[in-house]
């Protein structure tokens, strides 16, 4: 008993660390305008001293989030931006990965290696990597500045197919044959036999995807100048002293539908952060 | 994938064309159309060879961003492996606490970059909350992210962004590991060190593989951070090459532009080659 106490002060200690973050945001976006004003005068105004936090509010208070969530209009159109580009991404990705998963899981064809190495290779290129090839492509279908230009190539992004298509390689042969001997097709067979028994797959792919797409920087900073088309992950009010609650409960919103996806999805999370590190 | 079905029907083949084609038109025509760019000039479009590379190579801002990116590759990489390595090892001996400290772990991968970048500017703003902690120890308030420290900022971000992530594939990689093994060893009476040098190491070697590579991909996205609390212009601790695409990519310049991807994505191949390269001959 003693030694396990000992050997968990490091992951204890680093486990604070994480909440911290938390811990502060939480408490911040409950006080009013006064006390965060108090706490953050050295920095909002200027005068002498220095910076304090409380980690429970003395007098807590909705007013940040009443005020975000009726009188800002900006807010709520980027948090349904949010909304559609991550929706349309990962609506788009079950379209077209999940059949070309199970293509590359259960079919064999001429150049299948070549072409299942491309996609691994495609997937692991930062965006930086491909931002002058992806602009050259919206710009010449005209996308730039529309929101097509954030989902059409996440839509196509290599890395949920790779995902799904470890899952689907590890459904029993003998499974999919029983079912093609009582008479399946093959469409019947992926629809009523591969996605269900793959669901785990999709699953992690979708929650790794939410994940990503929901806090997208790179990708609409890049392909859209129009801000009324951002997303919320680029909203960033400045701190001013009458704003600052206001900034903490957007911090707060814009966090709470990607810890329920957490929530919901840890296990295929961990479950697809595995099958990303599995050797071929 | 010793089940595939034999034959040469078409119909298998449609699964795969939706994506296919996608790829082609969004991804791979596009990159090559990039690498031809590479070797061209920006405005005359005529092929003017290696001039780009040369131009990019003696360019002051990408030999900053350069060095930046590898000094924090560099000097990240190790710190996150070691780290989630002895915090897994410590977590893998204690099942059942285990699953409360994954989702500790696991978390900050959820968290979107923009909802803690506001606590950033109060933590580490020159009258911030961590400046306040070093004066009342008796240190100096810094300006943290207008100096050298900036850099370090973002090594703890990624650390504490990456830990669980890395935590996870540890833990798959030592729990993949037959425990008769560890049996034999008892039986033999090995020490404790003894197990974990002889046994534990070797076995984690394909982990360790993967491991880097992924905590190396995933150090590309610190740009997140490192763009939302300091902007475009950061600094110079902390401009990465991130910084640098962004900033040609506003002025257009295409010609350079299209040089560095093509360095950056042989760069990644090459260490994707080398350390499976590596890892395939300690096997043998």
């Amino acid at each position: 008993m003693k030694k396990s106490a000992v050997t968990l002060l490091l992951p204890a200690l680093l486990a604070v660390l994480v909440w911290m973050p938390l811990l502060f945001l939480a408490g911040g976006s409950f006080m009013g305008v006064v006390e965060l004003t108090e706490n953050l005068a050295p920095i909002l105004t200027d005068s002498s001293g220095y910076a304090s936090w409380r980690l429970l509010p003395q007098f807590p208070t909705l007013r940040p989030y009443i005020e975000l969530l009726l009188d800002s209009p900006q807010f709520f159109v980027m948090f349904w931006n949010s909304v559609k580009l991550t929706l349309c991404i990962l609506a788009g990705q079950f379209l077209v990965a999940v059949p070309a998963a199970w293509g590359f899981a259960q079919y064999r064809f001429p150049f299948k290696n070549f072409l299942f190495t491309l996609y691994v290779v495609l997937m692991l290129m930062p965006f930086q990597v491909m931002m002058v090839s992806s602009y050259l492509v919206l710009d010449r279908f005209s996308l730039l500045d529309t929101h097509a230009a954030i989902i059409l190539p996440a839509v196509f992004s290599t890395f949920p197919v790779f995902i799904m298509h470890r899952f689907f390689c590890s459904i029993p042969n003998a499974v999919i044959e029983s079912a093609a001997l009582d008479g399946a097709n093959k469409l019947q067979i992926f629809l009523y036999m591969g996605v269900p028994l793959g669901a785990p797959g999709i699953l992690s792919a979708l929650v790794l995807g939410f994940l990503e797409y929901w806090s997208l920087i790179e990708q609409p900073l890049t392909f859209l100048r129009n801000k009324t088309l951002w997303p919320l992950s680029l909203y960033l009010p400045n701190i001013t002293a009458d704003k600052a609650g206001l900034a903490l409960a957007a911090s707060v919103v814009m966090l709470i539908p990607a810890i329920l996806v957490f929530l919901y999805g840890q296990s295929y999370l961990e479950q697809g952060i595995i099958a990303a590190s599995v050797k071929e | 994938m010793e089940h595939c079905k034999k034959g040469k029907s078409l119909t298998e083949f449609l699964f795969l064309v939706p994506s296919l084609i996608g790829v082609s038109i969004f991804v791979l025509i596009p990159f090559i159309d990039v690498v031809r760019r590479s070797f061209c000039g920006a405005m005359s479009g005529e092929f003017v060879g290696l001039q780009n590379y040369v131009t990019v190579f003696t360019n002051k801002a990408f030999q900053l961003a350069a060095g930046n990116t590898l000094r924090f590759v560099g000097i990240c990489m190790p710190l996150l492996i070691g780290l989630s390595l002895l915090v897994a090892l410590i977590l893998y001996h204690q099942a059942e606490r285990a699953a409360l400290f994954k989702t500790t772990f696991l978390i900050p991968l959820a968290i979107p970059v923009a909802s803690v970048v506001l606590l950033w500017r109060v933590v580490f703003h020159s009258k911030g909350l961590l400046s306040a902690l070093v004066v009342r120890f008796g240190g100096q308030a810094i300006d943290w992210m207008n100096s050298g420290w900036a850099f370090w900022v973002l090594v703890a971000s990624y650390l504490w962004k990456n830990l669980g992530y890395d935590i996870v594939l540890w833990l798959a990689g030592l729990s993949s590991i037959s425990p008769s093994i560890y049996e034999a060893a008892a039986v033999d009476g090995a020490n404790t060190w003894k197990v974990f040098t002889r046994i534990t190491m070797p076995n984690l070697l394909p982990s360790l593989y993967t491991i880097t590579v992924l905590s190396f991909l995933n150090s590309f996205k610190v740009f997140r951070e490192a763009y939302l609390v300091a902007g475009d212009y950061p600094h110079s601790s902390m401009y990465l090459l991130q910084h640098l695409f962004n900033n040609w990519f506003r002025d257009l310049q295409m010609d350079k532009l299209s040089a560095a991807a093509v360095l950056t994505a042989l760069i990644i191949m090459g260490l994707i080659l080398l350390l499976r390269r590596a890892w395939e001959e300690k096997c043998e």
